[in-house]
Parts: structure tokens; sequence; C-alpha cells
């Protein structure tokens, strides 16, 4: 029936996906989907979230902020890692895209942490009451993965030539990952004011379903939408990246026509 | 292979002992920042005993970041680099005898120095031997963490301003348990806890440090 063996079909993925005409097609059909997508779930969320779910019994309305919050979080760290093992296997396997895709991840994973930042900091003020605790572990390492991607981009920058940037930098990245779970478990090593984690734990999610629900679909909604703004910024990075070539040329030619 | 290990750190300490006054700069910039502080805060005896586990790390933090800009420049600049590099030892080992020459020069003085500073903070004289445990576990962790920042920015030419920004993010879990230790032992409370994750610090930064510093000074210089 079918000769070629599964091992060596995912061997031929994984060779396509170092190819930039393909990726930059596959990311051009893809975008539009997301950002429907995305959109949908993000009003949907919204309004379930802001309007129909229950106010908290101790907070009130306030933690309404949780829809915004706990998704840019998620993305800020999902980010660092996603850029990592990009940068990883860019830096392993000689993959020029990969690196693309860790320098697009880049700025996208450092607004998403100064959102989770400041999103973080309105809600402690009625919940705390106070914007900013240095004594809280979880906010300190926020800050740190803040100062990592800006560190990675900076890094970038410094060097003229974009293939030393791509493999220097990709060392900082994977080092840095190892913030990742520190920031996780701050708030179980460490108890000071953030809570302690509400989804990811032992015994399941600690939120009644009225708010889960919508938690859930912010959070799927909030990840498709990074994918689609990681989806145009790809296509962008790789014109940049394969400017000189003639398929990029081709293409400018057809959209000039 | 042991022996060249012996070679590269007898080298490094010798050439680190030619120019004493590289060697000396930090740990003279060390005392300088912990003596500028009570200039900047206040000189009151209550406020200095409790910033004064504060004060010994940062600026312990900040002469260790200072000392290790040179620590594979000049020897990429006259080419010695590139002859490690093709050498028959493996580079993760030459890397890991450099940075211990510099912990020898940078990190062990800081120990010495250390209890002086934290007398003068007003911290118990019965809380100096964990302050100085804690540094020595603590040191290692931050050399490596500045070689590799040494080792991402060595092909470029202001790479000194560039480490700190690269590095300081990482070593928020050191300065956490860091003080953390001085400060229970400055209040007569036990340390073991702190002192021992400081140590695992140190494990995991000596056994993965000096293969991902040998992957950049290798990626910087190919």
């Amino acid at each position: 029936m079918n000769a070629v063996p599964m091992r060596s079909r995912l061997w031929r993925a994984f060779h396509q996906l170092g190819s930039p005409p393909y990726v930059y097609r596959i990311a051009g059909r893809l975008a539009p989907w997301l950002g429907v997508a995305s959109c949908v779930l993000l009003a949907v969320g919204a309004f379930w979230g802001l309007v129909l779910a229950p106010p908290d019994y101790l907070q009130g309305n306030s933690f309404r902020i949780i829809y915004i919050h706990v998704p840019s979080a998620y993305l800020s760290m999902g980010g660092y890692v996603l850029m990592a093992v990009a940068a990883g296997i860019g830096y392993i396997w000689r993959m020029k895209l990969a690196h693309g895709v860790a320098v697009c991840v880049a700025p996208l994973g450092a607004w998403f942490t100064a959102l989770a930042l400041v999103t973080g900091s309105i809600w402690g003020k009625p919940t705390w009451g106070t914007y900013w605790e240095w004594g809280d572990a979880r906010l300190m390492f926020e800050l740190l993965l803040l100062f990592l991607y800006i560190g990675y981009m900076v890094l970038r920058m410094s060097f003229d030539e974009r293939e030393k940037a791509d493999r220097v930098s990709a060392l900082l990245a994977v080092v840095g990952v190892v913030n990742v779970p520190i920031i996780h478990y701050s708030v179980e090593w460490w108890t000071t004011l953030h809570q302690g984690p509400t989804l990811i734990r032992e015994g399941g999610p600690s939120i009644t379903m009225d708010m889960l629900i919508p938690l859930l679909i912010m959070l799927a909604g909030f990840s498709l939408f990074f994918g689609w703004l990681l989806c145009k910024r790809l296509q962008g990075e790789i014109l940049r990246r394969e400017s000189r070539t003639r398929w990029v040329r081709n293409l400018a030619v057809e959209a000039a026509a | 292979m042991l022996d060249v290990l012996r070679q590269i750190l007898l080298r490094d300490l010798r050439l680190a002992f030619r120019r004493w006054s590289e060697v000396a700069t930090p740990l003279i910039f060390f005392v300088i920042i912990a003596s500028l502080f009570p200039l900047a805060a206040s000189p009151d005896e209550a406020q200095l005993r409790s910033t004064g586990a504060a004060v010994i790390w940062m600026s312990a933090l900040l002469s260790s970041l200072l000392a290790l800009d040179g620590l594979f420049r000049a020897d990429s600049e006259d080419g010695s680099m590139e002859q490690l590099i093709l050498g028959p030892a493996p580079l993760g080992l030459v890397v890991l005898a450099k940075i211990v020459a510099h912990w020898a020069v940078s990190g062990v003085p800081l120990l010495v120095l250390a209890p002086l500073v934290a007398m003068s903070f007003y911290l118990p004289l019965t809380a100096l031997p964990e302050l100085v445990a804690a540094l020595a576990l603590a040191t290692p962790t931050l050399s490596v963490l500045a070689a590799i920042g040494a080792a991402l920015t060595v092909s470029l030419r202001a790479g000194g301003t560039i480490i700190g920004l690269l590095i300081l993010p990482l070593t928020g879990p050191v300065l956490i348990f860091g003080t953390r230790a001085t400060e229970l032992a400055a209040l007569g409370e036990p340390v073991a806890g702190p002192l021992y994750l400081l140590a695992s610090l140190a494990v995991l930064a000596i056994s993965l440090g000096p293969l991902i510093t040998a992957a950049a000074v290798r990626t910087a210089l190919e």
C-alpha cells in the first residue's frame, strides 16, 4: 500500500519545514484562519467572562481581569519556551528558519510579558492594596523574564552578521529557560502575595465552572492570536532573509503585475 | 586530560598575577560599592544592620561581573583561544579550567574581604562563617554565569556593557538564597536550607555551564 515508512515521512516533513518558500506559503494559508478564529474566541470569551460569569464572592468584579492576565502570563512563559526550542533546533540542526521563528517570537513574548505585568499590578491594587510588591517571587521572576527577552533582542542587534547573531543568541535563549520552571513553581516555593496555581495543579482546577469555561476560551483565543501574529511576522522575516532569492523576486513581480 | 586542566589553570593564574592590577580592581570595586552605600542610604546602625546582607551580595554580584569581561577577550585577540579550540583537549574542560582560575583570583579573595565588610555593617560575628560558606557556594555559580556572558559577547567590541543585561536576570535565584542564608544567620536561625539550594545551583552551573560556554566561544569565533 504505502511504501514510505512512517519514520522517513516524518523526516521529510521536518526537512520541508526548513524550506522557506514552503513555510512562507503555509504561514500565509494559516494566518487568516487563525485570525478569524482568534477574534471569534476572544469576543465570545470576553463577553462570557466580563458579563455572564458571576462576580467573585471575595473580589467582586475586579477578578475579571483574570481573563486578560492569565492568558498573557501563560503566553509570556510559553512564548519563551517556544523561542528557546526554536533557537535550539536552529542551533543543533543549523536550520535558519528555526532561528527566524525565534526572532519572531521574541518581541511577541516580551509584549505579553509586559501585559501580564501591567494587568497583574492593576489587579494587585484592589486585591493586595499595592501595585507592586518587591517581596513577591513570581512578580520578580516575571520581571526578570522580560529582561531576558530584552537581553536576547539586544544581543541579536549587536551583531552585524545575521548568522552569528542567530547562533550566539540561540545559546542565550536556551540558558534562560531555567527561569521558566522557577516562575511556575515560585508561588509554591515562596508563599507570599500571589495566589497559588489555579489551573495546572493536583486535584484539578480550583475555580468554578462558570468562571473556568470563559477562561479556557480566552486562553485558546490568546494562543490563536499569538499564532496569527507569529505567522504574519514569520512571513515578513522570511522575506527579509530571502530577499535576494529568485522565488521572492518572482513573488514581487507577481504582486506588481 | 587532567594535565591540560592543570596547565591552563597554572597559565591563567600566572598571567593574572603578572597583571595584578586587573585582579585587584574588582575587589577594590567591591569594597568601594559597599562603603559608598552608607553614604547613599544612611549611616544609622539599625538600618545598616538590616541592609548589610543585601549590600554585600549586590557588591559581590557586580564585582564578579566586572571581573569577567577579560576572561576570553585577551586570549581570543591574540589567537591563543583558536589554538585551544583546535587543540586535542575538549573545549569544555579548557573552559572549566579558565573559570576555576578566574574564580581563584576573583571569588576567593572575596571570601576574605566579605567578613570585614560584613563586620562594618554590624553583622553579628557568629553569622560570619555562614556568610563565608554561602559566598563560597555562590561565587562559583556567579563565575560560571559571567563566563557564559563573556563567551557570548567575546566577538563584540563593546561586550562589557551588554554582559550585565544578559546575565543579571539569571542571577536571581543565587541572590535570593544568598541573602536568605545571610539574614537567617544574622538572626541565629539554621541556614542549611538555603545553603543546600546554593550548592545545588553550583552543581548545576558547574556541570552544564562549561559546555554552554564552550559552545558559545566556538560559535563566536568560528
